[in-house]
């Protein structure tokens, strides 16, 4: 076919791909700048200066959206799966747990309860024992009056060997006796058993123990009486830095004496000769004959609970550091015998919390870009000034404080409000029969609209003033009709503008808290209702963290599927 | 018309070829039309194909854009809408493309009435100064959307863009978007585009405004070129009178709101019938005066500072009118031999000499004007003017034009 500029020059056009395709064939070798260095490095270096300025001055935004945005939402975002409170209080029965099959629906042995007298002994004294309890209760409601009453009465564990052992003479109740005895006589010390009670109460108050406290365990004693040598650390440090009293001049904790007693029953004293040898030797003949002490059965007299193998299955089941228990109560599970399981049907409650907010996300964004769309077209087409009076029409609302909006949705449709008495004056609604409009959805769908509706506005104004209507001409002097016009050509240029309006909108109210509170009742409040209900009300920052991180994988998935299915690039704040 | 012989240059041949699914020597036009388009045939049999007939438009009721608009065009030719903006020649393109309507008056398009029916039914093409190419759809998509809206079947419309494309020299374009594209890219897939779907009419507004030089003059061929294989008629506006008189068949001059002389471009040139088409069309001498005697067509000035000239009256006629006498520069003559016997000459000065290469331009002082210019060829033979020189300047008398002041 003969060709149009053939006739005239005999060659092509130039497109824009000749200049690329020139530019790779010059290759060959690096390109060295003037002074022989690679040009490369040597624009490198050039650049440094300029980045290293750019960086300063962003450096100020970067650090404060640093410290106040990424920090506390990493922080939030890890406590959906922390869960160390239960093996930092509960040490010594987490390791002894196990062992124990939950499954043979007995409660655990002898040496379980022991281990968590000791636990629950520390814990009431540091008066961390009622945290623990109500971390648990939000798996297994009644626990946290079980470890209440449990911290209360765990002092009167061994009494009655206790009074045995007082008996034997005053220094059983002689705070420098003890001091002396568990010292040692300045022969070998043992840091060891120091250091690893100073962690343990460390992780259960989350205070720092560490410092001088006048007193080292002996090595000797230690590997005569371990659990006595324990204990009495515990309290040295406790006391010395908790409560800042001198160590020698305090008498021991009950637990340090029923250690003592427990250590009694099956050590061999036979080669120690150290402080209060003789005592300890007097001590252990008049024990001898004593009853042991039955933890089991001291601890199901506190609390008859602490029979019930559900509570041991609880304590077993969350104490690992980190859980997903939070998650599945997020998505209504547990964690049941055989693993994840859906809780019964009337404590479900999140999953519908979450699909109704995305539903009524949608909704709202729907009436947006449908009341939107025309208000953001006319101001477009309108000449400047026009264009800036209604501008401000649109913004008006901006100027309002939130609350009053939504306030004065509630004045207008409640029962007795503008709109039903409007309605029933004109008789088109019978007064017994007045419409429900608030503490629903519609309410909150109604005022949310309202309020997100200058967010989509303004990007697709902002899009649509760039439309030039050129292209409307051209495309009716094409043949298409008007509506073929704006269909075809118009409202495709227009697409970013209702994306980018659109995801503002939506991810606005996927997170709306303040306006569902308000007007949504129990039908149309959102899933930051209950996140917000978990922070302050239940205390339950867990849960509220789990959901919160559903709700930001949602949006991210959202934006993820946007991407995929629009195009982020296809979206344009002006 | 040396001007459009130059156009015609490429071969009658090339017209197998490239018919778009015109035939050029029918001069009927299309009677079965898409769309529900109206048929446009022409009842009266007359050659007017466009017609303004006492067209007038005004935008805010006090005044008016057109005043009193009258034009008529026969099929196959292509006119040129000239003048300085704000002459009301977009306006009366507009109108013909019916984004505007007139306030008064009729426009015909093949005998029928067209000031109520709506752009999109006209079928006329039209290429926008920005080429208004959808930016969301691929070159092959912007051609095939008149089509499409047209219910064009799909294989069908596919041969008409590859046709149209290749046409325009862009058939390994299709696949792209407008923005990758160069301007003249741009500008040649606008043309297919307003051709694609046969019209018989194309509109051009400024198409070759946003184009540098080089690229515009190749353009221009191109256009005109086209225009004359497919056999359309076009009506082309533009600011850029060396583009009006290469391109067109006829050239309308518009100022303030009228069309002060419709004719092809050399008369345009060398006939202008009055003083703001001498000024507007190429570059020209003026001298200022009162008739002193008048002989037939040919009058005697009396010039300002007392020179007397002799000139062809166009559209002064009294002795004793005021008038303004219009000499093309290079119709200016200053080697005594070569004027004729008993001509009235002028002293002048020459003030500049400038070497253009192909020409020469001398400027002058003449009765008081100091822009007063001539051009010379750039001959062997050719005197250079030096400045301070002084000269005597004459002219054929129809070289002259009085015109009115």
């Amino acid at each position: 076919m003969s060709d149009v500029t053939d006739a005239t020059t005999g060659k092509r056009a130039p497109t824009p791909d000749d200049a690329l395709r020139i530019a790779d064939s010059k290759q060959g070798g690096p390109v060295l700048a003037a002074d022989g260095t690679p040009l490369k490095r040597s624009l490198a270096r050039a650049l440094r200066v300029q980045k290293l300025r750019a960086l300063a001055l962003i450096a100020p935004l970067l650090i404060f959206v640093l410290l106040t945005f990424i920090m506390p939402i990493a922080d939030m975002l890890f406590r959906s799966v922390e869960n160390s409170i239960v093996s930092n209080t509960l040490p010594y029965t987490t390791e002894a747990l196990a062992d124990w099959e939950p499954d043979t629906g007995e409660a655990p042995g002898e040496e379980v309860f022991q281990a968590l007298y000791y636990d629950m002994f520390l814990a009431a004294e540091a008066k961390e024992h009622t945290t623990l309890g109500s971390r648990l209760n939000y798996e297994n409601s009644g626990i946290s009056s079980l470890f209440r009453g449990s911290g209360r009465s765990v002092d009167d564990v061994g009494e009655d060997q206790i009074d045995m052992l007082e008996d034997q003479g005053e220094h059983w109740e002689d705070p420098a006796f003890w001091y002396a005895m568990m010292s040692g006589d300045g022969g070998a010390t043992d840091e060891g058993i120091l250091q690893q009670q100073r962690q343990r109460l460390a992780n259960l108050t989350s205070d720092n123990f560490g410092g001088e406290i006048g007193f080292i365990p002996g090595a000797e004693i230690a590997g005569i009486l371990p659990r006595t040598v324990r204990a009495y650390t515990a309290f040295a440090l406790f006391t010395a830095i908790a409560d800042e009293d001198v160590v020698a001049e305090e008498e021991p904790w009950e637990a340090v004496k029923v250690a003592l007693i427990e250590d009694l029953r099956t050590t061999d004293l036979s080669g120690y000769s150290g402080p209060g040898a003789a005592e300890l030797q007097e001590a252990q003949g008049a024990l001898a004959d004593a009853e042991p002490i039955s933890y089991r059965t001291a601890f199901e007299g506190m609390d008859k609970d602490w029979a019930d193998s559900d509570v041991w299955r609880t304590i077993k089941i969350y104490s690992p550091a980190y859980t997903t228990g939070y998650f599945l109560n997020a998505i209504d599970m547990q964690k049941g015998p055989d693993g994840p399981e859906a809780r019964p049907e009337n404590q479900q409650i999140y999953i519908m919390l979450f699909k109704r907010t995305l539903f009524m996300s949608l909704m709202i964004t729907g009436s947006c870009i449908l009341l939107g769309y025309p208000v953001a077209w006319i101001l477009a087409n309108l000449p400047a000034r026009s264009a800036n009076m209604l501008m401000i029409l649109v913004l008006l609302p901006f100027w309002t404080s939130l609350l009053v909006r939504t306030s004065a949705w509630k004045v207008m449709l409640q029962q007795q409000g503008v709109i039903n008495d409007t309605l029933v004056w004109l008789g088109l609604v019978a007064d017994e029969s007045r419409l429900v409009m608030i503490n629903n959805q519609f309410g909150t769908i109604v005022a949310m609209t309202h309020i997100l509706l200058p967010f989509m506005i303004l990007p697709m104004y902002s899009v649509m003033q760039t439309i030039n209507p050129t292209y409307l001409r051209a495309a009716k002097s094409l043949g298409a009709t008007n509506w073929t016009a704006f269909w075809r050509v118009y409202f495709p240029q227009s697409v970013p503008g209702i994306g980018a309006g659109s995801i503002l909108v939506f991810i606005l109210a996927i997170g709306y808290y303040i306006t569902p509170e308000i007007v949504g009742g129990t039908t149309g409040t959102f899933i930051s209702n209950r996140i917000a209900y978990h922070i302050s009300s239940s205390l339950n920052w867990g849960l509220a963290a789990a959901l919160g991180s559903i709700l930001l994988a949602v949006v991210l998935i959202l934006y993820w599927a946007y991407d995929k299915i629009v195009g982020i690039d296809n979206v344009k704040l002006g | 018309m040396s001007l459009r012989a130059m156009n015609h240059r490429n071969p009658v041949a090339t017209h197998q070829n490239l018919r778009l699914g015109f035939d050029i020597k029918r001069r009927r036009p299309l009677r079965k039309k898409h769309n529900g388009e109206i048929a446009l045939a022409a009842p009266n049999g007359n050659d007017a194909f466009v017609e303004f007939e006492r067209v007038q438009k005004s935008y805010d009721g006090e005044t008016l854009v057109v005043k009193d608009l009258n034009l008529t065009m026969p099929k196959g030719e292509f006119l040129t809408m000239l003048g300085p903006s704000g002459s009301g020649k977009t306006t009366c393109l507009m109108m013909l493309a019916g984004f505007e309507t007139a306030t008064h008056g009729d426009i015909r398009l093949d005998g029928v009435s067209i000031n109520n029916i709506p752009p999109h039914k006209r079928g006329i093409g039209m290429v926008f100064q920005n080429y208004a190419l959808f930016p969301h759809m691929t070159i092959a998509e912007n051609l095939s959307f008149p089509l499409e809206v047209r219910n064009i079947g799909k294989s069908d419309r596919e041969e008409k863009v590859k046709r149209a494309l290749d046409m325009v020299e862009m058939g390994d374009f299709g696949g792209r978007r407008p923005a990758q594209l160069s301007g003249g890219q741009q500008q040649r897939v606008a043309l297919a585009r307003a051709l694609v779907f046969e019209p018989e009419l194309v509109l051009m507004d400024e198409p070759l405004g946003a184009l540098d030089k080089q690229l515009r003059e190749k353009m221009q061929f191109e256009i005109t070129d086209l225009a004359h294989r497919l056999g359309i008629t076009v009506v082309y506006v533009t600011h850029d009178q060396t583009e009006a008189l290469t391109m067109s068949d006829r050239v309308a001059v518009f100022n303030d709101g009228r069309i002060q002389q419709l004719d092809p471009p050399d008369v345009l040139y060398e006939e202008p019938k009055n003083s703001f088409v001498a000024q507007f069309i190429g570059e020209n001498n003026t001298l200022e005066g009162t008739i002193k005697e008048v002989n037939g067509d040919i009058g005697l000035i009396q010039l300002d500072d007392g020179g007397l000239i002799d000139a062809k009256l166009i559209n002064v006629s009294k002795p004793g009118e005021r008038t303004r006498v219009s000499i093309r520069p290079e119709r200016v003559e200053f080697n005594r031999d070569r004027l004729q016997e008993g001509v009235h000459t002028l002293k002048a000065e020459v003030l500049e000499f400038i070497y253009m290469g192909d020409i020469f331009r001398t400027r002058l002082r003449v009765a008081g004007n100091d822009e007063f210019i001539i051009k010379t060829r750039n001959a062997p033979d050719q005197v250079r003017l030096q400045p301070g020189q002084q000269i005597e300047i004459g002219w054929l008398p129809q070289d002259c034009r009085a015109l009115d002041a």
